[in-house]
């Protein structure tokens, strides 16, 4: 059984939680069974955000975890929050311009997506997070592209439907930029 | 054809409204709660159903417009969260002395007071107790998923209009925020005026063919007829304890210790009863979808040669006291929980099962 617990974490405005959206309704357009559960609070652009989602071809029990099989961290707070909470033999990735002091574990995966970076080359700040979305996808490759154009397609109102080959673009972008750390 | 979408519980709460021939909506914004009236909002009801929707000014104003929507026979609802579940109280007292059907959701966040923003079970009490004055009860289902958000709606209606009582929806912000694949029910008509009139023979829907005139009201100066009246609601309440007791079991049949919990909660409780069986822990989980009225029975059944009972529960201990009156001391009942909007975490339930009740 493939299962995916995943924990992505930064600022509020960043994208963290469209891009969890995106990505288990990318699960959905597979049939598989998603959840996608925010942290909610009081929150405002730059505090802090984050959201579990877990991508899984069985019922999913609970929405809300412990550990998990990959973190994306795009800040340093969400760093020290779940670094300790990637299962051992897990994939930790970041984005290295949120962060001041890197992961040390070594009984993980440490990738790291120089994905701010990347979207300004693209000349679109927007991009951030469908760049970071490729990295997660080209380290876990739990649906395919095809399957997040659709998603893109369903989620977004049609005016914003021209946007989605740059979206495209921004994904392949993360996929051939993520980088393995350690080992 | 059936679709399968994915949304937040609370917008699965507002389109299974819709959908399922609700009249009318009250309400007032309060997070975790908000986005039912604002799918509703986005929704417009109004212009296909013909279903009012409606912003009040208050809680208190609200659930007295589901009062007097209630008393004319229509499908009417309101939601809301925790301390505007507590202005409602009075108005849902009078609701079940006048024995009408409505529906009220409450999406549970932490308490006591204004608390704050995140999800929280402490409403138990107040819910299955009685939060209002008076003797009366409300039926009250537990949904674990946003499947179950969208579909305890009707079933609520159901009930409701079976019963002439008023029904709960309580949930939290866990499953009134999380987006799941949800199954939206088939639409649903609204009953007609004529159709109301044959339902609900107690509603004041106009005098037409010089039929005696409805009065809907719960102020009875006269205590023998209301002790009478009393004596009704507890008839009423003892048919509906033996017939619309609702739980779920998972891997019991081979358990040595139990977990009982609801709602979100029986989630995470299940993550841990899986967690807990790989290390070799016999656990089975008992989930209540009624928790007014409470599986006793079933609790008392399954506690049956068991070694001890977690009652796992977002709260400091509330449902716990009903399974202690199930199992009646023959089975060691513990409880573990987290407070104020913190939300336990699988691996803390399964250390708490070793620590409160293994040990």
């Amino acid at each position: 059984m493939q299962k995916e617990e995943i924990i992505i974490a930064g600022f509020g405005g960043q994208g963290v939680l469209s891009m969890g959206k995106i990505l288990a309704y990318s699960g959905l357009m597979e049939n598989k069974e998603v959840s996608w559960m925010p942290a909610y609070g009081p929150e405002q652009r730059g505090g802090t955000a984050n959201v579990t989602v877990i991508v899984s071809d069985e019922r999913i029990s609970s929405p809300i975890l412990s550990q998990y099989d990959v973190a994306i961290i795009l800040n340093q707070p969400s760093l020290e929050k779940f670094e300790d909470k990637v299962k051992p033999g897990g994939i930790l990735m970041y984005d290295g311009y949120g962060i001041s002091t890197p992961p040390t574990r070594k009984d993980i995966k440490v990738c790291r997506i120089d994905a701010m970076d990347a979207a300004a080359e693209l000349g679109n700040a927007k991009a951030f997070n469908m760049i970071v979305l490729g990295g997660l996808l080209k380290l876990k490759p739990m649906v395919t592209i095809e399957s997040v154009v659709k998603a893109l397609k369903k989620t977004l109102p049609e005016r914003h439907h021209h946007l989605i080959p740059m979206n495209e673009e921004a994904i392949r972008k993360g996929m051939e930029i993520v980088k393995e750390e350690n080992r | 054809m059936e679709e399968i979408v994915l949304m937040k519980g609370n917008e699965a709460i507002a389109h299974a409204a819709i959908r399922c021939g609700a009249d009318g909506y009250f309400g007032y914004p309060i997070t975790p709660q908000s986005e039912v009236l604002e799918t509703l909002a986005e929704e417009k009801p109004w212009e296909t159903t013909g279903m009012v929707v409606l912003q009040a000014e208050s809680e208190v104003a609200s659930i007295n417009m589901v009062y007097g929507g209630a008393a004319t026979g229509k499908r009417v609802l309101t939601s809301s969260s925790s301390p505007g579940v507590s202005l409602m109280q009075e108005g849902i007292s009078y609701i079940a002395g006048a024995e009408l059907p409505c529906l009220i959701v409450n999406v549970m966040r932490g308490g006591p007071g204004l608390g704050p923003i995140q999800p929280s079970q402490a409403d138990y009490f107040q819910s299955v107790k009685g939060g209002g004055h008076g003797d009366y009860r409300l039926i009250v289902l537990a949904p674990a998923s946003v499947q179950e958000m969208a579909d305890f709606v009707d079933l609520a209606f159901e009930l409701a209009f079976k019963y002439r009582n008023p029904a709960m929806i309580l949930s939290d912000g866990i499953i009134g925020q999380m987006m799941e694949k949800v199954t939206l029910p088939p639409f649903k008509p609204r009953r007609t005026e004529e159709e109301i009139m044959a339902e609900c023979p107690w509603a004041t829907t106009g005098r037409k063919n010089g039929r005696r005139p409805n009065i809907v009201t719960s102020l009875e100066l006269d205590p023998a007829e209301m002790e009478k009246r009393n004596i009704h609601l507890q008839e009423k309440y003892k048919e509906i304890e033996a017939n619309e007791v609702r739980y779920e079991e998972i891997n019991c049949e081979d358990a040595e210790y139990l977990f009982v919990a609801f709602g979100s909660c029986a989630r995470i409780a299940q993550k841990a009863m899986e967690d807990a069986r790989a290390e070799g822990i016999k656990v089975g989980l008992l989930r209540p979808i009624t928790l007014w009225p409470f599986p006793y029975k079933a609790i008392a059944e399954r506690a049956k040669g068991l070694k001890g009972i977690l009652s796992v529960e977002i709260n400091a201990g509330q449902m716990v006291e009903d399974i202690k009156l199930a199992v009646e001391g023959n089975v060691p009942v513990a409880h573990f929980g987290r407070l104020g909007g913190i939300v336990p975490a699988p691996d803390e339930v399964v250390e708490a099962l070793k620590q409160k009740v293994m040990q």
